[in-house]
């Protein structure tokens, strides 16, 4: 008795409310997912179509999530502007997707088109990122972090409304393309063909970025910069210049996710759609370790996955109706868990003095 | 003409006045050691020097080019490396890496394996090393790649911040003996150190300074006897 009043000597009614917290959470994942299982109302090959949905949406959170990590990993800042850089490339586009489908170019020749998409996509979201960096961060370089924040979220809005000005406040979709409607079948799952090709064209350009943050010189100099500033210039490195490369390539992702999201969920594509896709990339880098690039692609993917099979797993198995349309919540819920019990993230570091 | 001429510069940080009017010659060849307490100013003066501050007053010259406004990537290219206080040397990437990245602004493919070769020869431990993460080297290999960084620039001028800090003696020997090896390759170098014995051992000539002002300017021998020196940084009574 003694010995254990000495334990809990050190431990705050803070610690115990998290503890308990805890518990419950996992209980309640345990009993939901126990529930479901047992009721015997989903085959093994539901929950792998599932899977499969899951890291497909989840690649295109992993693209945007980049932007967010790798703008952290240099200026220790929040770019929340970023899901609007996304919907200015997936906005832009989808005019011209709906041309080359009048056209019949977009069925003819199916990957040219979507590659001429993919690219003008990413040269206006990376020419919106690197505005964005000029106008409203750069001034504010020497600010307080919580400046540069709101100034995010401000800039965020003027995306928002300067790009219903351009386009008008109507809903659009991106066309049908008839290679990708297709489905085929592995054993017993049925696996939509779009959902493969937005997988591997994810995986293609995280692939491409992985290399460059690695291999190249340009790379190099931003993980030196991402470091130390100071030291970096005296090596010579043009921080300006860097600064202006990690917001580009970060548009560039989030450009290209804007026309592969659009084959993917080619609905509801107006002036707010860079929102939610925002803040969930802002969840998956987050939970992957902000600032770190490998995190972020594993923080989207994983997320993508709990989002897609989470409500009918364990919010179903809780006897939560209509399941399915809560996948918001599981994905939010996931943030507030990982702020609260693992800040840095799967793969990030404790946030130093320094950094936090 | 001197290679570097640092005339009369006035310094801030905010609102205060860190250099009051610093005055400070090198010649091509020397090494000269500029010594001084806590808050002199000396790393202030390196800092200036070296473009991460600009003077509001009194200007640079750097083989007779005007440095004061310069930003501080540039300089590289001119010829000057800087080995930072306190070494900041990139602690997640690897030995190797931090020694390519001091030949970031060459693309000499030749010459910088040939400076590579050059700075292992100088320091081997750091050969042995070269693919550990920098982070995880002792105090004094950090010092060692923090040298061999610079030298990877083929600087004609090197500015060094405090090299001795922290090291246990046997390491600080080592250092100023390498710092005479680099000197005796043609390499003109400024040494800013709180190790006053040391520092005026290795140069030819040196500088005290005291809040923000030159206080004595002499050759290394002459300060050595200066009786305010001896009391004041050489711990002598």
């Amino acid at each position: 008795m003694e010995d254990l009043r000495r334990r809990l000597d050190g431990v705050s009614w803070v610690d115990l409310f998290l503890w308990g917290l805890r518990i419950v959470i996992i209980l309640l994942i345990a009993v939901g997912a126990f529930n479901t299982l047992t009721s015997g109302k989903y085959t093994i090959t539901t929950w792998i179509s599932l899977s499969i949905s899951g890291l497909a949406q989840g690649s295109i959170y992993a693209l945007i999530a980049l932007g967010y990590t790798l703008v952290y990993g240099i200026l220790l800042m929040i770019n929340f502007a970023h899901g609007e850089v996304f919907m200015s490339g997936a906005f832009t586009t989808v005019f011209i997707a709906n041309y080359f489908n009048q056209t019949g170019f977009l069925n003819t020749y199916p990957l040219l088109a979507i590659l001429i998409l993919m690219v003008i996509a990413a040269l206006v979201s990376m020419s919106v990122a690197v505005l964005l960096e000029r106008i409203a961060y750069r001034p504010l370089r020497g600010a307080p972090r919580l400046v540069p924040l709101i100034t995010a979220i401000g800039a965020s809005f003027f995306l928002q409304y300067s790009f219903r000005g351009f386009y008008g406040s109507g809903f659009q979709t991106y066309p049908t393309v008839t290679a990708l409607s297709g489905t085929f079948t592995v054993g017993k799952v049925t696996i939509p063909v779009v959902q493969v090709v937005v997988f591997f064209a994810a995986i293609a350009l995280m692939s491409g970025l992985y290399w460059l943050v690695e291999r190249t010189k340009m790379g190099k100099s931003m993980r030196a910069v991402s470091e130390d500033k100071e030291v970096a210039a005296l090596m010579g490195i043009d921080i300006n210049r860097v600064i202006v490369f990690t917001f580009a390539i970060g548009g560039l992702l989030a450009g290209a996710a804007g026309v592969i999201n659009g084959l993917y969920r080619p609905q509801g594509v107006y002036f707010f759609m860079g929102f939610i896709p925002g803040i969930k990339a802002f969840t998956s880098a987050v939970l992957g370790g902000i600032g770190s690039v490998p995190g972020a692609m594993l923080g989207g993917l994983f997320l993508g996955v709990i989002e897609s099979i989470g409500p009918n797993l364990v919010l179903e198995g809780l006897g939560i109706d209509g399941a399915n349309q809560l996948k918001d919540a599981i994905a939010f819920t996931m943030l507030v868990l990982v702020l609260i019990f693992r800040p840095q993230g799967i793969l990030g570091e404790r946030l130093s003095e320094k950094k936090a | 003409m001197a290679l570097l001429e640092v005339n009369d510069i006035h310094a801030y940080y905010g609102n205060i006045h860190a250099l009051k009017g610093v005055s400070l010659t090198v010649e091509k060849g020397e090494i000269v050691s500029l010594i001084g307490g806590n808050g002199a100013g000396k790393t202030t003066t390196l800092r200036t020097i070296c473009g991460l501050l600009h003077p509001r007053g009194g200007n640079i010259q750097f083989d007779g080019e005007d440095l004061s406004r310069i930003p501080a990537h540039h300089l590289v290219g001119k010829g000057i490396a800087m080995v930072p206080e306190g070494r900041g040397i990139f602690a997640k990437l690897t030995v190797l890496a931090n020694l390519e990245l001091g030949a970031y602004t060459r693309n000499d493919k030749e010459g910088i394996n040939e400076d590579l070769e050059k700075v292992f020869h100088l320091f081997p431990r750091l050969a042995e090393r070269r693919t550990q993460v920098a982070g995880t080297l002792s105090g004094g290999e950090q010092q060692m790649l923090a040298m061999g960084r610079a030298m990877m620039s083929r600087p004609r001028l090197l500015l060094m911040d405090e090299p001795s800090m922290g090291l246990a003696p046997v390491l600080v020997d080592l250092i100023f003996a390498t710092i005479t090896d680099i000197n005796k390759t043609g390499t003109t170098i400024l040494l800013v150190e709180q190790n006053a014995h040391k520092a005026l051992q290795v140069a030819s000539r040196g500088y005290v300074l005291q809040t923000g002002e030159i206080r004595l300017s002499d050759t290394a021998v002459a300060l050595q006897n200066n009786a305010e020196v001896r009391n004041l940084y050489l711990g002598i009574e």
